[in-house]
C-alpha cells in the first residue's frame, strides 16, 4: 500500500498460506480494514459514519431480500401483501419496520458522512475521486429510496411516483414521451410498479459495487483527518485494526441503540400517515410530501416561482417549473464540481476562519430551513423562507466558496498530526 | 473556467430565486391570502390518553372487546375491516369456540358459491375468513351512502395523524349547528345538505352522520356504562389494535433489544478505551 | 461456549499489536511492562466479551430473518377443512385439497375391504392393517393424502376411469408405485403407504380433516 510502514499480512498456518498464494482475499481484507491499513491517529467520531453507512446498506439488503420473499408487485396486491407481512408473516412486522426505518437511518448516517467531508475538506486533492464516487452513491441511494417508497402502493407512493416522474415532463419537447417511457404508460400503474420493484432490487447491489470503488479510491491516499494535515510518518498513524475496529464497534452500538429505539417504539414517526391508505388514482392527498430525506430538494423545486423571461416582452425563455427541476438536480450535481470550486489548499475547516463562518452560519441553517419548508404547505412565509435559503445554498457553493478560498487567510497549520495531538513535535530519525 | 461557469450559474439560480422572492412578497401584499373556514375552525384531536400509549403501554383486552362490540353493532353497517380475520380476535382474549361463534354469527355472511349450481351465494363465516364487507363493491357502497365512500377501518388509526385520538375526537365531535361566529365570518361556508358539521374533520363537513347518538346505544357485556365518550374511546382503542395488532410484541422485543445493546455498547466502549489507553489522540 | 473459545485465540493478536505499537511510539515503556499480567488478562476478557456479544446478537437477529420463511398465520389458519362425503357412493372416490395438497376420500366396497383384509400385514413393506388406517365403524372410508411417498407425484386411481394399478388401489405413473385398496405400497419404489391425515367424523356425513 501507499505507506511503507504498513503491517504486512503474514499467513499464520499452512492453510492460510495456501489460500494466500492462490486467492489473497484475507490479505485484501487485512490491507483494507485490518491491521495492514495505517490510519491517522486523530480521527474523531465523525469518522465513524463511513462504516455505519456500510452497516446500514447491509441492513437494507438483508431485510429487503427477506421482504421480497413475501411482497408481490401488483397494483391490486402490493398494499395487501405489505399488510400480510405486517400481520401474518412470522416476525414480518419487525423486518418491514426495520427496512422502512433502515432507509431513514441510512440517509441520516450518509448525510452526517457528507457534512463531515464538506467541513473537513475531504473532497480536496488527492481525494477528489473518493468524493465523486460518493456523490454517485448518493444519487443511486436517492433513486433506490424513491422506488422503494413506491412499492407499498399507498397514496404517497402513488402520488410521489406521479410527481417525481412529472419532473421529466418539464423538459421541453422530449419531456412527455420520456415520462411515458419511464412509467410504461400515462400514469403510474402495473408496468411502473413492476419495473420499480426490479430496479429497487438491483440498485443496492450497484451501490455496493460503487462502495467498493469508493473504498479502493480511499486506500490510495489513505484517510483524511480533522487537521487536514497529511500523514508524514508512522507516528501519525495507527493500524485500522484493532484501533478503529474497536472504535467502530462502539459507534455501531450507539447507532443500533438509536435505530432500535425508533424501529420498535416509534416505527411510523418518520413516515406519512397517508401511505397507510391504498393508492387511489382518482384522489390526491391534501398535501403531498416526500420522505424527510428528500425535503430540502423538494423545497428547492418549489422555491422557483417566476419564469425566466425577457423583461417587458413576455417572451418566456425558461418556465419556472423547468427551472425548479433543473435547480433541484443542479443542487446535487454541483457537488461533482466542489473539488474545483473550493481552491483553498487548507483542507480542514478548523483552520479556515472565514469558511467556517459560512459553513456554520450559512450552509447548515439554509439546509435546515429548506428541510423544514419542504414539508410545509405553500403559504407565503414558507415560500419566502425557502427562496432565501435556496438562494443562499446555490450562492454558497457556486459564488461564495471560490471567493472565500481566494481571500481567506488560514490559521497556521500544525506541522504534523502527532504534534497536533501530543503538543510535541514529530520525533525525527525513527525507523 | 469551471469557476467562471459556476459563478454564472450561481448568479442565475440565486438571482431567479431573489426575483421570485420579490414576486412572492409583492403578491402577498397585493393579494393577501384569503382566510378560510377550514383554516380557522378546524380543531386538532383532543389529547385523549389510552392504556396502550407509551413504550410500556399494553392493550386493555376488555376495552378491545367492548370496542369490537361497538364496531360490530354500529360501524360495521357501513365500514369494512378488510385486513382483519375472525381468527385475529383470539388476541382480544376470546377462546377458539368464541371466535368460531363470532365468525358464525357475524351479521354479514361471507360471499361464496352455491356448490350445486355455481350461483353466487353466501355462507356463515369461519375463523379463517376475513371480516366480510357490508357492501359487495365500491359502487354499492357509494350508492347506499349518498355517493360518499365509507373508508375501510383496518388501518384508519395509522392513516390519520394522531389516529386514536382523531377517531375518538371525530366520534364525539359532532355539533348540531355550525358556530354562529363561523357563519358570520364565512357566510358561504354553510354546511351543505346531507353533510354534517364536525370541527375535527379536515374540511369541517363530513358525510357520515353522527354514528354514536345516545348513551347505551350498545350494551356492554362487562357492565361498563356505555356513555358516548366511553363507546368512542373503546372503538378507537379497538381500531388501534386492528391497525397495529403486533404492538405488544414490538414493544417487548424492543426492550429486550435495547437492554442487550446497552450491555454490548458498554463492552465495546470498555474495549475501545483499553485498546486506546496507551495512545494519545 | 464455542464462540468464546474461538475468540480467545484470535484476540491475542490485537493485544500484542497494541503493546508493540505502544512500545515503538510515544507511550513510556515502563508502564507497558507493568501492565503485563493482571491488567492484560482483564483487557482480554473485555474484548472477548464484546466480540461474543456481537456474535450472540447476530444469531438473535438471524432467528426472525429465517423464521419468516415458515408458514404464516393465514396459511396455518386454513390447516383444517370440513368435507361433506354424503354423495360418494361405494367404489367412488373424490379428490379434495387440504393444505394445498390433494386428499383422496374413498368409499370402499365390501369386496375391496375383504381384499385389503386378506393380506398379511406383516408381509408388507410398511406393515399396517386396514383397521389401523381407518376409523372404527367407518372402515369403508379410506382417507389418504394423494401424494406418492416416493417423490411426491399425485397417484392415479381416485377419479373414474383412471388406472388403479395391479392391486386395485392407486398407481403412481411417475415411477410406477402400486398401492392396494387400503392405499398401502405393494410394488414399486415408494417406501411408505399413502399418508393418512388426522381426521374425525363430526357427523355421519361430514369429515373434518386436520
Amino acid at each position: 500500500m501507499s505507506f511503507p510502514w504498513a503491517n504486512e499480512y503474514k499467513p499464520q498456518n499452512a492453510v492460510t498460506k495456501w489460500v494466500d498464494e492462490r486467492l489473497p482475499l484475507p490479505r485484501l481484507v487485512y490491507n483494507a480494514v485490518g491491521a495492514g491499513y495505517p490510519v491517522p491517529r486523530n480521527l474523531n467520531y465523525f469518522w465513524n459514519f463511513g462504516v455505519l453507512a456500510g452497516v446500514a446498506l447491509v441492513i437494507q439488503i438483508v431485510t429487503g431480500i427477506v421482504l421480497a420473499m413475501h411482497y408481490y408487485a401488483s397494483v391490486d396486491g402490493a398494499f395487501n401483501s405489505v399488510e400480510h407481512i405486517m400481520r401474518d408473516v412470522n416476525a414480518g412486522w419487525f423486518i418491514r419496520y426495520a427496512h422502512m426505518n433502515g432507509a431513514s437511518f441510512f440517509f441520516i448516517v450518509v448525510y452526517i458522512h457528507i457534512f463531515r467531508g464538506l467541513f473537513y475538506g475531504s473532497y480536496k486533492a488527492p481525494r477528489e475521486m473518493i468524493w465523486l464516487l460518493g456523490v454517485v452513491i448518493f444519487l443511486l441511494m436517492m433513486a433506490t429510496a424513491f422506488m422503494g417508497y413506491v412499492l407499498p402502493w399507498g397514496q404517497m407512493s402513488f402520488w410521489g411516483a406521479q410527481v417525481i416522474t412529472g419532473f421529466f415532463s418539464a423538459i421541453p419537447l422530449v419531456g412527455e414521451p420520456l415520462r411515458q417511457l419511464l412509467l410504461g404508460g400515462f400514469a403510474p400503474d402495473q408496468a411502473a410498479l413492476n419495473r420499480f420493484f426490479s430496479l429497487h432490487y438491483l440498485l443496492p447491489f450497484v451501490i455496493a459495487g460503487v462502495i467498493i470503488l469508493h473504498i479502493w479510491a480511499l486506500h490510495i491516499p489513505g484517510s483524511s483527518n480533522p487537521t487536514g494535515v497529511s500523514v508524514k510518518s508512522e507516528q501519525d498513524t495507527v493500524p485500522f485494526h484493532p484501533y478503529y475496529t474497536a472504535k467502530d464497534g462502539f459507534g455501531l452500538g450507539i447507532f443500533l441503540i438509536a435505530f432500535v429505539a425508533i424501529t420498535f417504539f416509534a416505527p411510523n414517526l418518520l413516515g406519512h400517515p397517508d401511505n397507510y391508505i391504498q393508492a387511489n388514482p382518482l384522489s390526491t392527498p391534501a398535501h403531498i410530501v416526500p420522505e424527510w430525506y428528500f425535503l430540502p430538494f423538494y423545497a428547492i423545486l418549489k422555491a422557483f416561482t417566476v419564469n425566466f423571461a425577457i423583461p417587458f416582452t413576455g417572451i418566456v425563455l425558461i418556465e419556472a417549473k423547468l427551472m425548479g427541476v433543473l435547480a433541484m438536480f443542479g443542487s446535487i450535481l454541483l457537488l461533482f464540481f466542489l473539488p474545483w470550486l473550493d481552491t483553498s489548499p487548507v483542507r480542514s475547516g478548523h483552520y479556515r476562519p472565514l469558511f467556517r463562518k459560512f459553513f456554520w452560519y450559512g450552509l447548515i441553517p439554509s439546509i435546515v430551513v429548506l428541510t423544514y419548508c419542504g414539508a410545509q404547505p405553500p403559504y407565503t412565509q414558507w415560500v419566502v423562507l425557502s427562496q432565501i435559503a435556496a438562494a443562499y445554498y446555490f450562492a454558497h457553493f457556486l459564488i461564495i466558496l471560490p471567493i472565500v478560498s481566494r481571500i481567506e487567510r488560514p490559521l497556521p497549520l500544525p506541522n504534523s498530526i502527532t504534534e497536533a495531538v501530543t503538543g510535541k513535535p514529530l520525533q525525527t530519525a525513527t525507523a | 473556467m469551471v469557476r467562471l461557469i459556476a459563478f454564472l450559474v450561481g448568479v442565475f439560480f440565486s438571482g431567479m430565486l431573489l426575483i421570485g422572492l420579490g414576486d412572492t412578497i409583492i403578491g402577498a401584499i397585493k393579494e393577501p391570502a384569503v382566510p378560510t373556514a377550514e383554516h380557522e375552525f378546524h380543531k386538532m384531536p383532543l389529547a385523549e390518553k389510552f392504556p396502550h400509549d407509551g413504550p410500556f403501554g399494553k392493550y386493555d383486552k376488555g376495552q378491545l372487546q367492548r370496542g369490537l362490540k361497538v364496531y360490530s353493532e354500529v360501524c360495521s353497517a357501513c365500514h369494512s375491516l378488510n385486513l382483519v380475520s375472525f381468527r385475529d380476535f383470539a388476541a382480544l382474549g376470546y377462546n377458539e369456540d368464541q371466535v368460531k361463534a363470532i365468525a358464525k354469527g357475524w351479521k354479514t355472511e361471507v360471499p361464496s358459491i352455491n356448490p350445486e349450481t355455481g350461483e353466487p351465494a353466501t355462507r356463515p363465516g369461519i375463523p379463517a375468513d376475513r371480516i366480510p364487507s357490508p357492501f359487495p363493491n365500491e359502487v354499492a357502497a357509494r350508492a347506499a351512502n349518498n355517493n360518499a365512500l365509507p373508508p375501510d377501518l383496518s388501518l384508519i388509526t395509522k392513516a390519520r395523524a394522531n389516529g386514536p385520538a382523531y377517531v375518538y375526537s371525530l366520534l364525539i365531535g359532532y355539533e348540531d349547528a355550525q358556530p354562529a361566529e363561523l357563519l358570520k365570518k364565512f357566510p358561504d361556508a354553510k354546511t351543505p345538505d346531507g353533510l354534517h358539521y364536525n370541527p375535527y374533520f379536515a374540511n369541517l363537513n363530513i358525510a357520515m352522520a353522527a354514528p354514536l347518538t345516545a348513551d347505551d346505544q350498545v350494551t356492554y357485556d362487562d357492565g361498563t356504562k356505555a356513555t358516548k365518550a366511553q363507546m368512542a374511546k373503546d372503538v378507537a382503542a379497538f381500531l388501534t389494535w386492528t391497525a397495529e395488532p403486533k404492538m405488544e410484541n414490538r414493544k417487548s422485543a424492543g426492550w429486550a433489544a435495547l437492554g442487550f445493546l446497552l450491555i454490548f455498547t458498554v463492552l465495546t466502549w470498555m474495549s475501545y478505551k483499553s485498546i486506546w489507553a496507551d495512545k494519545k489522540h | 461456549m464455542a464462540t468464546v473459545k474461538k475468540t480467545t485465540g484470535t484476540s491475542k493478536a490485537p493485544r500484542k499489536k497494541s503493546a508493540e505499537a505502544s512500545a515503538e511510539l510515544t507511550a513510556p515503556t515502563a508502564t507497558a511492562t507493568v501492565e503485563e499480567g493482571e491488567g492484560v488478562r482483564r483487557r482480554d476478557f473485555i474484548h472477548i466479551a464484546a466480540v461474543s456479544f456481537a456474535g450472540v446478537g447476530a444469531v438473535a437477529v438471524a432467528i426472525p430473518l429465517v423464521s419468516q420463511m415458515s408458514a404464516s398465520a393465514d396459511v396455518l389458519a386454513l390447516a383444517s377443512i370440513e368435507v361433506d362425503v354424503a354423495a360418494i357412493q361405494p367404489g367412488q372416490a373424490i379428490k379434495t385439497s387440504w393444505r394445498k395438497q390433494p386428499v383422496f376420500i374413498r368409499n370402499l366396497t365390501p369386496s375391496e375391504i375383504d381384499e385389503a383384509n386378506k393380506v398379511d400385514a406383516g408381509s408388507l413393506r410398511d406393515p399396517q392393517t386396514l383397521a389401523e388406517r381407518t376409523q372404527p365403524g367407518k372402515e369403508n372410508w379410506l382417507i389418504t393424502l394423494g401424494v406418492c411417498t416416493h417423490l411426491g407425484c399425485v397417484p392415479l386411481g381416485a377419479a373414474a376411469g383412471e388406472v388403479k394399478g395391479e392391486y386395485g388401489g392407486y398407481f403412481c405413473p411417475c415411477h410406477g408405485s402400486h398401492y392396494d385398496t387400503a392405499a398401502r405400497i405393494r410394488k414399486g419404489p415408494a417406501p411408505l403407504n399413502l399418508t393418512v391425515p388426522e381426521y374425525t367424523f363430526i357427523s355421519d356425513t361430514v369429515v373434518k380433516i386436520g
